[in-house]
């Protein structure tokens, strides 16, 4: 999001699910579309019937592959070097906007010549994807009318994540592909709310909307609005906290609904950082990993015994109903943290959900428009600042937030963590479709677990004959971080030299073996890359 | 736009327009089983069938385009009479058990029988008799209620596009299968089951757990992945016993494996139901008014002690925007950290 926001103002799906389905071309890389967003990709397939031209670039053959007129199977953490090679083949054949650079952005020159040295086949070097493939993308999305490009964490969680990024949106600026309907750069979110979380401000230094709280202006409205003096320097993020609690200058941590221990990168620097608290205070449905190490559980209430509103990843506010009561004693979160407020000496009442939400539209003009009623059944999307105001399907339709959307030049970094011959494999993480995040709710459901009840690596024929490994053997995947054991699942979706594992399960974390190395800029952890070891377990 | 009359009411619809289109733009019923909007028409069912004056034989509404100044008749006598004939047709060989049906109510070949008041079986005789369950976790096949609408088939292939299921052999033995009867390459999404307009298919964990008495419908919105799909909860003595989601969704109705079927866990033994406070390495029960007091007088001392920074807080991309709100109101305002973080980077 942080990369987003620098370009262009704002950091967030340009466009919204049901346009979709009118895009000419589609370039998805890094997002395993089918399995981590299955409503999203219906509508990519029922482009795909409309006639539409799907690129995908991933370094496994995933579904979408079936309905791709390209695939590209770059290798993993090489992004940069395969959209700067498309950006090359684009920038030689003046498949590009001229009139939209001039107007509207900023930085080009600069920019192009960044990009001189990425020539196809340096691009084909580096990534392993062939120079004709390269320049065919090119020509698919360079010559399209409606083309956008989705992402998801496939290009977010690497040590250059947010250079992954600036060159999607180098590539969607050089041709003028934004502002228009079926027309941008899609971030695809993916949690139910955590679009929203992001909106609400709860990251380390932006209030709600978006608003840093280091500009003296912006913390004195939310101090006025709320009656006390708020601290001016930015916070720390989830993973620095982690460093901070281990390092012993984080004292307390209250975690509201997470499970960090099976989520973060590296598990036993997590479980470490998290026992070395004086005080933890987790507030949950279930007794996660992260509860287990808690001086004080709260029960909370789901999804299903509450009322309030979730915005999804394409910035779209819905109706959340309460339909059960909560179980035993549990309560719902807002209803804690306003009695833990008042107890502590702040007042924070408030007599419905929805007054909270007039206070948020008080304090973000972009929300200002919505009210519980107008929500319906399909939601507003914010920009929705007035009572009559529709709400926004697709931003930057009369221009850029921040004026004119910056080029930044983008050159390639190799991943933190390479395959070498102690660790030869490289180790790419993520979801699959019947378990979600850590679990904790889905393996709770004895169907899913019925169909997807164990943890597993992918790895393919080729990888296993040479390591004499039949599917179903229990195997020991190892990095310098940690090991764990689970069965091999052999595939074609990985490419040689390359195995995928969930993250779901907890008796075998992916997690375990993850690289803690972050993103200097927005400190994602390079979750989609690191070396790793594989053993038949008991082999010794 | 094309002008015709429909049972002498005057209707422009663009050219293009099935006659079934148009009549239900002007709010005139026509009975169907095979039909869905969203599906390419079939022509399957042939309850649609209509008469149009200057052809001599009846024909099926969903498969045909308006014509200019077509005149046509969605219920005579001959035409309802016909219907009456098919409905009965199917029903010879169909499970006469709806009072056990999970469908019942929401069924729509008992609602047609019940319209045309269906009693007698006129072509008694052989029955399909299909034997053998198989073992998927999601979704309960009862084959003898199957009208062969083959919704299923068109929902799989062009809504999910896996085509995992087709219409095999001919005649009295024709059947939904998939491959050779037995490659099935399902995702569990669903999709089928909500088309699937009498009880062939049902969700297993739906079943006999109550059906439309006593229920109550809630829209609320799907808490897995950032597609925000609207989900109906239907809930039965304060017990979610079915997900359902509506066509007039940003989803349009359609779902997948974990929004339909992954709602369990709201009733599972195992939710936490009481605060606990940790004492030796061990958890034990406590009141709220305890473990409030204790988490008031710890993050007290500790802030005290060490200043607000020394304390963080995440927040959680399940909560709703709400809840998040004032998680992050609480750390900034009451705590006085900017230490305010949530998933976002996993």
């Amino acid at each position: 999001m942080a990369g987003l926001a620098t370009v262009f103002g704002s950091g967030a799906m340009t466009n919204s699910i049901p346009e979709i389905e009118n895009n000419d071309a589609l370039l998805v890389i890094g997002s395993n579309t089918t399995e981590t967003h299955p409503i999203v990709a219906l509508r990519m397939k029922k482009a795909f019937r409309k006639g539409a031209q799907i690129i995908v670039a991933d370094p496994r053959k995933i579904d979408l592959v079936r309905f791709s007129a390209l695939w590209l199977r770059h290798k993993p953490g090489t992004d940069v070097a395969l959209l700067n090679g498309v950006m090359h083949v684009l920038l030689k054949e003046k498949l590009i906007d001229r009139d939209f650079i001039s107007e509207r952005t900023e930085g080009f020159e600069a920019f192009r010549k960044s990009i001189d040295s990425f020539t196809p086949e340096a691009a084909q070097r580096i990534t392993g994807v062939p120079k004709k493939d390269i320049i065919k993308a090119a020509h698919i999305y360079g010559k399209a009318e409606r083309p956008a490009v989705f992402y998801t964490m496939g290009i977010t969680q690497h040590t250059h994540g947010t250079q992954n990024v600036f060159a999607i949106a180098n590539l969607a600026l050089m041709t003028g592909n934004l502002g228009r309907e079926s027309t941008g750069v899609n971030p695809l979110r993916g949690q139910n709310n955590v679009q929203g979380s992001t909106d609400m401000g709860c990251i380390p230094n932006q209030f709600p909307g978006y608003q840093r709280v280091d500009m003296p202006s912006i913390r004195e409205k939310f101090e006025s609005a709320w009656g006390v003096r708020l601290p001016d320097r930015p916070g720390l993020t989830a993973t620095e906290m982690a460093d901070a609690a281990h390092e012993g200058d984080l004292k307390a941590l209250y975690i509201m609904g997470e499970n960090p221990v099976i989520s973060d990168p590296d598990t036993n620097h997590t479980r470490k950082a998290l026992q070395h608290l004086d005080f933890l205070v987790v507030q949950d449905i279930f007794m996660t990993e992260t509860a287990e190490l808690a001086d004080v559980v709260l029960p909370a209430s789901c999804f299903a015994e509450k009322e309030g509103t979730f915005t999804n990843t394409e910035r779209r506010l819905q109706r959340v109903r309460r339909a059960v009561a909560a179980p035993g004693q549990a309560r719902e979160d807002s209803e804690i943290i306003m009695e833990l407020s008042t107890r502590m000496g702040f007042d924070m009442k408030y007599r419905f959900m929805e007054e909270i939400l007039r206070e948020i539209g008080r304090l973000w003009p972009a929300v200002a428009g919505i009210t519980y009623e107008r929500l319906g059944m399909r939601g507003l999307q914010w920009p929705c600042p007035t009572h009559d105001h529709p709400g926004t399907p697709y931003l930057f339709k009369g221009g850029f937030p921040r004026g004119k959307a910056s080029f930044t030049p983008v050159e390639y970094e190799p991943s933190r963590e390479l395959p070498d011959n102690e660790y030869p494999f490289v180790l790419t993480t993520g979801r699959q479709l019947f378990q979600y995040h850590t679990g904790s709710m889905t393996r709770k459901v004895a169907e899913l677990n019925a169909v997807a009840p164990t943890a597993y690596v992918e790895i393919n024929a080729r990888d296993a004959a040479s390591l004499r490994v039949a599917d179903g053997d229990m195997l020991t995947v190892s990095s310098r971080r940690g090991s764990i054991s689970l069965q091999a699942l052999i595939s074609e979706r990985p490419a040689d030299g390359v195995v995928f594992i969930p993250f779901h399960y907890r008796e075998a974390a992916a997690n375990v073996l993850t690289n803690p190395a972050r993103d200097p800029i927005c400190n994602i952890p390079e979750l989609k890359v690191c070396a790793v070891r594989i053993e038949k377990a008991g082999a010794g | 736009m094309i002008h015709l009359t429909i049972n002498g009411l005057p209707v422009s619809v663009p050219e293009g327009t099935t006659i079934l289109d148009a009549a239900r733009s002007a709010d005139i019923p026509i009975p169907t089983l095979c039909h869905h909007p969203k599906l390419t028409p079939y022509g399957g069912c042939r309850l649609c069938i209509v008469e149009v004056k200057g052809i001599n034989r009846p024909v099926t509404s969903c498969t045909t385009p308006v014509a200019a100044d077509m005149e046509v008749a969605t219920t005579t006598p001959a035409i309802e009479g016909m219907r009456k004939t098919i409905l009965e047709l199917i029903l010879s060989d169909h499970p006469n058990d709806c009072m056990v049906c999970e469908k019942a109510g929401d069924c729509a070949l008992q609602e047609l029988a019940y319209f045309y008041g269906v009693r007698e079986n006129r072509f008694d005789g052989e029955r399909r008799c299909y034997a053998g369950k198989d073992r998927n976790p999601f979704i309960d096949r009862d084959m003898e209620k199957c009208i062969l609408c083959g919704k299923c088939v068109r929902v799989c292939e062009e809504v999910q596009g896996v085509g995992a299921i087709d219409i095999a052999y001919r005649g009295f033995n024709a059947k939904i299968c998939p491959p050779f009867e037995k490659d099935l390459s399902c995702e569990f999404c669903g999709q089928c089951v909500s088309v699937c307009p009498t009880g062939a298919l049902t969700g297993k964990a739906w079943t006999q757990r109550g059906r439309q008495k006593d229920i109550k419908e809630v829209d609320t919105i799907c808490p897995y992945c950032g597609c925000g799909c609207g989900i109906t909860l239907h809930v039965r003595r304060n017990e979610i016993v079915r997900v359902s989601s509506r066509e007039e969704t940003i989803n349009e109705g359609w779902l997948c494996p974990k929004g339909r079927f992954g709602y369990t866990f709201v009733n599972s033994p195992e939710r936490l139901h009481v605060p606990l406070i940790k004492e030796k390495g061990v958890f034990r029960e406590a009141g709220w008014d305890e473990a409030m007091s204790l988490i008031v007088s710890k993050l007290g001392k500790i802030k005290k002690k060490y200043g607000p920074d020394a304390i963080g807080g995440l927040a959680s991309a399940r909560c709703t925007n709400e809840e998040n709100y004032l998680f992050q109101k609480f750390m900034r305002a009451v705590i006085g950290t900017n230490n305010i973080d949530h998933c976002a980077r996993l």
